[in-house]
């Protein structure tokens, strides 16, 4: 009688040091794997629940504010300083980490209407609604000193906004006119004017740099080479544009917050149409930041809420709001691709994560593994329609939900009249005008 | 709007004579101002009317008039004198006579001294044309082709970009920030940003250092290195640096080379040394002799030189200090008398006169013509390997062909052969097991392990036949090849080497110089000891003593068996080809039987097989999913609809049914359901039916960026996880689009990106092009 005994050569499963790997013996060939499919799907399953689970977007609120925050500069050196100024003059620096306010300076009499903070990081410049830029240093003065500008240039009207070259010391900005200043002289270096206008805001491209941007009250997006002594081009729309963001990666895109409650991609070369119409907010949109990377933007709306665009979407992938989040007026994205920071008019500044469920600090390397795995996954079924639904689902107050569905019931109505229309004219009088360039009024060479 | 002067028109005419006064009058006056032509020719046709005879004759003379002074004066101008009031006075001595006259431009060329021909000519042509230059446009208009032709300039600028903008769109990641700081540490300056030198001593010391553009702190460069590695992109610098890196780390090692082999004293290895390198010059001297012979002339008469300089100078003759040291030594030392001779020997190489090359030249050609044959069947064994067929001689139908082709050669050779090919799978059973069969060697009889060999051969045979190893059966052949090519180095085991290598042993039976007698002489010792090696199956190893005992008593029996079946397998296989299940069956009864163990493994499943069916007698599993797969069928047959109507064209009422043929024609049939999917499949049923609630979790339409159906099912199908690929796919395929740092600022593209974009594109297109 032969005796067979289970034998085990520790070789094979014993590991020569704890830093190894545990060797774990797996049989990949696909056949004994009837079930990977399924089992897969469960897997992104759970980990879509789980992702919702997990969203938890607000961070914390900073308060000090006496009034509406009315825009907030991004420092450029320092991830953890944001400025913010308020409608009553007064700018505040903050400290991100610690959540609180380390610095407060009356900039202004009336609104701080813009604030840019320099490339360098050093100072930053404020306009309000005194006619006046001011630049500031970054650093608190010392104990007994009196809290004093840098430079203040007093302008012959109300300053609307300003943005900072990415290189050279070179800013500009925008009220009945915009101008191109020195920051060595105290009179603009250039001004364009095309027709009578007020422009809200103006930005410098920050890959192209030479080139801005900026919207005016006519309903137009102006364009400028700081270099030419004209604009470049205009394009007039529908409806007044609040502000222009350019993508920090792709030098001729930029994103437009308009009054119709869309935002607009355009490619700056082609402006008789937008690349993408971006819908979802039921209000006026106020402002707009992309990502640093360039894949995403953040707006802010007058329905206070703010929602999340991938930059080649046609609706948002993510909204955030707080009961007591009233309009927001101004949003930043961190430079770190981590943040968001909204401004909204209840004196409060909000921190929120950019990605809603993403868990914060120094991840072990499998954790990282795991999440990209589950991100993958999530990825490949995102087609299913049960995980579709979960990872979807976002909740909404209730005034902004309603408003929703009218917005949509109107505008399928509208559509609805149209296609009657067009069914009962003659054929080709009515012609079919995209969503896209609807929008368009005119492009003024 | 200038005023006119009629004068060039007669002092025109006077030029070309009275001969053609038509054409001049004809000819349209050239108009200088472009804002109104229109006025213009309106003017210089009231002026043609003026003109009358009278005039012109007087104008003549006092052109000739006013010739004839100039001519006087020599180069003295006169200004027109000023009778009248003239509306516009002329410095050109120039009369005004009346406002519709006009300058010409030759009246102006007239008045300057010094214009080439060149330039007279030039106007000339200028005054015949007719065009007009247009009126400038508008301010509005200008500004508005400035700003196109900017937004122009702009829009092309900015394109310049796209190609980058593509490339990051269709990247599978994205890595922010774009250009990373490099890891370690960082310099003082640059994390600590306010910090100034503050005491005097502080500020003294880097006012000397700032002066002298030092660098203030250890690890930072001098303004000078800065500007060199920024001129350098990071990559290249590495690559320089590397190949730098690489080049001192050679020097070195050559250096320390030599300077170790300057340190050993032992003459014989010097002497070894030269001898070498004499032998590596030489060879390489008659490759040169073959690639080009004009350099081994001149190498040739570089030796001559060195012959003649020896033969003149007085070296290695034994005539210095040293020479004449030994001599006296020489008596009684050996050794130096050998040194002294060793130098003379020298002395006569040296002298001695060259004919070597020619004379080596022809021997290797003698030597050429011996290796021929070698390298031709080196090239003609790699043929073979290249070619399929030829590689098929190393598995089992191939040599039973060539036993077939070769009835000279035995079977034991044809089994020989086989055991060659197996070799390379065993090779590491092989080492472990090298001391015990030289153990056992001494002990076992040839024929036991004949027997054995053919037992492990069938084995082999019937693994090669199922399916598993059918698919790995290319692989290992591939492998057999690779190890053969290598065998040389691979089968380090001494008793292998014995005989002829593998390699040589193999090369010959595929060149057919495969001798019988050389199989003889060969055979018996390869055999015995491939055998041990076979006889080894991966299964019992340790239990090799018991098999022993118990193997040798069946064994004789079955042989003829075995070796009946082991013959006739591969002929059935030959025949049928595809249909090897049969074959395979067969042949594992037939091996299993003369193993003792296995007979009972089988016994024992029969006893469980028995268990079973003992345990579930009363089940008929079998009928029963007959039936139900019976009711599928039938449920799943079309019905047929019976339509007729009671009482129509018929009594109707209680207890009255409908005749028989009125049923009949009013019943249709259906038409045949479509076969099912199970219909060839006893065992299995197959339910085409929609089920509903796994259609919840069902994608309804083709989502977007899929073309068809079978892209989407194939990426669904694709597992991701680590339980399905390996560590290296899962990386690689969960790898998230976009990375970026923790706590690290991502900057704006810069402009640098576009050049790097440029250098890649150049560099790609070089390759192309190289290509």
């Amino acid at each position: 009688m032969k005796v067979k005994v289970l034998s085990r050569n520790p070789d094979d499963y014993v590991r020569e040091t704890k830093h190894d790997i545990q060797r774990v013996p797996r049989n990949y060939d696909p056949s004994l794997h009837p079930f990977e499919v399924s089992r897969e799907y469960t897997r992104a399953l759970n980990a879509t629940k789980l992702e919702r689970v997990f969203a938890k977007p607000f961070l914390a609120s900073l308060d000090g504010h006496r009034d509406g925050v009315n825009c907030m500069a991004k420092h450029t050196k320092s991830l953890s300083t944001l400025l913010s100024g308020s409608c009553d003059g007064q700018v505040k620096v903050w400290n991100l980490t610690k959540h609180e306010c380390v610095r407060t300076l009356q900039a202004h009499e009336g609104f701080v209407r813009g604030m840019v903070v320099r490339y360098c990081g050093t100072s930053f410049f404020t306009v309000g609604d005194d006619k006046t830029i001011k630049q500031w240093k970054m650093e608190a003065p010392g104990y007994g000193e009196e809290e004093e500008p840098l430079n203040t240039v007093l302008g012959k009207t109300v300053f609307t906004g300003i943005d900072h070259h990415q290189k050279t010391g070179v800013f500009a900005t925008c009220g009945q006119q915009v101008d191109i200043w020195d920051e060595q002289r105290s009179s603009p270096v250039r001004s364009f004017t095309w027709g009578v206008d007020s422009f809200s805001s103006v930005r410098f491209n920050p890959v192209e740099t030479n080139l801005l941007g900026s919207c005016a009250s006519d309903r137009s997006i102006v364009l400028y080479d700081m270099r030419e002594a004209t604009p470049l081009k205009k394009v007039i729309m529908t409806m007044k544009t609040n502000t222009i963001c350019w993508n920090p990666m792709e030098a001729y895109y930029f994103t437009c917050a308009n009054e119709d409650y869309n935002l607009y991609t355009y490619d700056m070369r082609f402006l008789e149409k937008p690349v993408m119409v971006h819908m979802d907010h039921v209000s006026a949109v106020l402002d707009v930041d992309y990502s640093p990377t360039g894949q995403e933007f953040v707006s802010a709306s007058f329905d206070r809420t703010i929602r999340i665009f991938p930059k080649d979407a046609g609706h948002s992938r993510e909204v955030y709001h707080t009961k007591r989040m009233q309009h927001v007026i101004c949003i930043k994205w961190s430079a770190d691709n981590k943040y968001i920071l909204s401004g909204s008019d209840e004196m409060n500044i909000r921190l929120w994560k950019a990605n809603a469920a993403e868990k914060l600090g120094v991840l072990s390397s499998r954790e990282k593994e795991a999440t990209n795995y589950n991100q993958k996954l999530k990825e490949k079924f995102q087609h299913h329609p049960q995980i579709r639904r979960i990872a979807r689902h976002r909740h909404l107050p209730k005034s902004i939900f309603h408003q929703k569905n009218e917005l949509r019931a109107m505008k399928e109505a509208r559509r609805r009249k149209e296609r009657n229309v067009r069914k009962h004219s003659k054929p080709g009088s009515v012609p079919v005008v995209s969503e896209k360039e609807k929008s368009v009024v005119a492009v003024v060479k | 709007m200038v005023k006119v002067s009629k004068k060039k028109g007669s002092k025109r005419r006077s030029k070309h004579g009275s001969d053609e006064p038509e054409v001049s009058s004809v000819e349209p006056p050239v108009v200088y101002d472009d804002d109104d032509d229109d006025e213009d020719a309106d003017l210089n046709a009231a002026g043609d009317e003026d003109l009358s005879s009278e005039e012109e004759e007087n104008e003549r003379k006092h052109q000739k008039l006013l010739e004839a002074i100039s001519a006087l004066g020599g180069e003295k101008k006169q200004l027109g004198e000023r009778s009248e009031a003239a509306t516009c006075m002329s410095e050109f001595t120039m009369r005004a006579e009346g406002e519709a006259d006009k300058v010409q431009l030759s009246d102006l060329i007239g008045t300057t001294p010094a214009v080439s021909t060149h330039v007279r000519k030039q106007l000339k042509d200028l005054e015949r044309s007719k065009k007009t230059v247009e009126c400038p446009v508008s301010k509005q208009e200008t500004q508005r082709i400035q700003r196109d032709l900017a937004f122009q300039k702009a829009a092309s600028e900015v394109s310049r970009w796209r190609s980058i903008i593509t490339q990051n769109q269709r990247a599978e990641q994205l890595v922010f920030p774009l250009n990373p700081e490099p890891s370690g540490r960082r310099p003082m300056e640059r994390v600590v940003m306010g910090w100034k030198a503050q005491t005097p001593l502080e500020q003294e010391v880097f006012a000397l250092l700032s002066a002298n553009k030092q660098p203030i702190n250890d690890p930072v460069l001098t303004p000078a290195e800065e500007a060199s590695l920024k001129a350098m992109s990071l990559e290249e610098a590495k690559a320089r640096r590397a190949e730098l890196q690489k080049a001192r780390a050679l020097q070195s090692y050559y250096e320390s080379k030599t300077r170790r082999e300057r340190k050993i004293k032992s003459k014989k290895y010097h002497r070894v040394q030269n001898k070498s390198k004499q032998k590596d010059l030489l060879k390489s001297f008659e490759e040169m002799v073959k690639v080009d012979p004009q350099g081994a002339l001149e190498e040739l008469k570089k030796l001559e030189l060195s012959r003649m300089q020896e033969r003149m100078s007085l070296k290695h003759q034994n005539r210095g200090k040293w020479a004449k040291s030994r001599a006296i030594m020489a008596k009684y030392d050996l050794e130096a008398r050998r040194s002294m001779q060793q130098q003379l020997e020298v002395n006569k190489e040296l002298t001695q006169k060259l004919v070597a090359p020619l004379e080596s030249e022809e021997e290797e050609r003698a030597e050429d013509a011996d290796m021929l044959p070698d390298c031709v069947n080196v090239t003609e064994l790699q043929r073979d390997f290249s070619n399929p067929w030829m590689r098929g001689q190393l598995s089992q139908e191939s040599t039973e062909r060539k036993i077939s082709s070769t009835e000279s050669v035995t079977v034991e050779a044809a089994e020989e052969e086989e055991e060659e090919e197996e070799e390379p799978k065993e090779e590491e059973l092989l080492r472990e097991l090298d001391s015990r069969r030289k153990q056992r060697q001494t002990e076992e009889s040839n024929t036991v392990i004949l027997i054995d060999d053919e037992e492990e051969e069938e084995e082999d045979v019937t693994k090669k036949q199922t399916p598993e190893k059918q698919a790995e059966a290319p692989d290992e052949e591939e492998e057999v090849m690779k190890d053969q090519t290598l065998e040389e180095e691979a089968v380090s085991s001494d008793e292998e080497e014995a005989g002829l290598s593998e390699f040589t042993r193999i090369f010959r039976g595929l060149t057919g110089g495969l001798t019988a007698g050389d199989a003889d002489i060969r055979g018996p010792s390869a055999q015995l000891e491939e055998g041990l090696i076979r006889f080894r199956s991966v299964e019992d190893t340790e239990d090799l003593p018991q098999e022993e005992l118990v193997a040798p008593p069946p064994a004789p029996p079955s042989e003829p068996a075995l070796s009946s079946e082991c013959q006739v397998v591969p002929s059935r296989k030959r025949k049928k080809g595809i249909e090897l299940t049969e074959v395979l069956t067969k042949d594992t009864t037939a091996v299993r039987v003369p193993l003792a163990p296995t007979i009972t493994d089988s016994e024992d499943q029969l006893d469980q097989r028995g268990l079973i069916k003992e345990a579930f007698a009363g089940d008929d599993v079998i009928s029963d999913f007959i039936r139900e797969k019976r009711k599928q069928e039938e449920a799943g047959k079309p019905k047929a609809v019976d339509l007729t109507l009671p009482g129509w064209g018929e009594w109707g009422g209680l207890g009255l049914r409908p005749s028989k043929r009125k049923r009949r024609r009013f019943r249709t049939k259906a038409a045949p359901a479509p076969p099912r999917a199970d219909r060839h499949l006893p065992s299995v049923i197959i339910s085409e039916k929609r089920n509903s609630s796994v259609s919840l979790h069902q994608v309804s339409s083709l989502p977007f960026p899929f073309e068809n159906h079978a892209q989407f099912e194939s990426c669904i199908r694709a597992p991701l996880g680590r339980t399905w690929n390996t560590e290296r796919t899962v990386k690689k395929v969960t790898k998230p689009r976009v990375l970026t740092r923790l706590g690290t600022i991502i900057e704006p593209m810069d402009q640098e990106e576009l050049l790097k974009d440029q250098k890649k594109s150049c560099s790609v297109g070089s390759k192309k092009t190289q290509k």
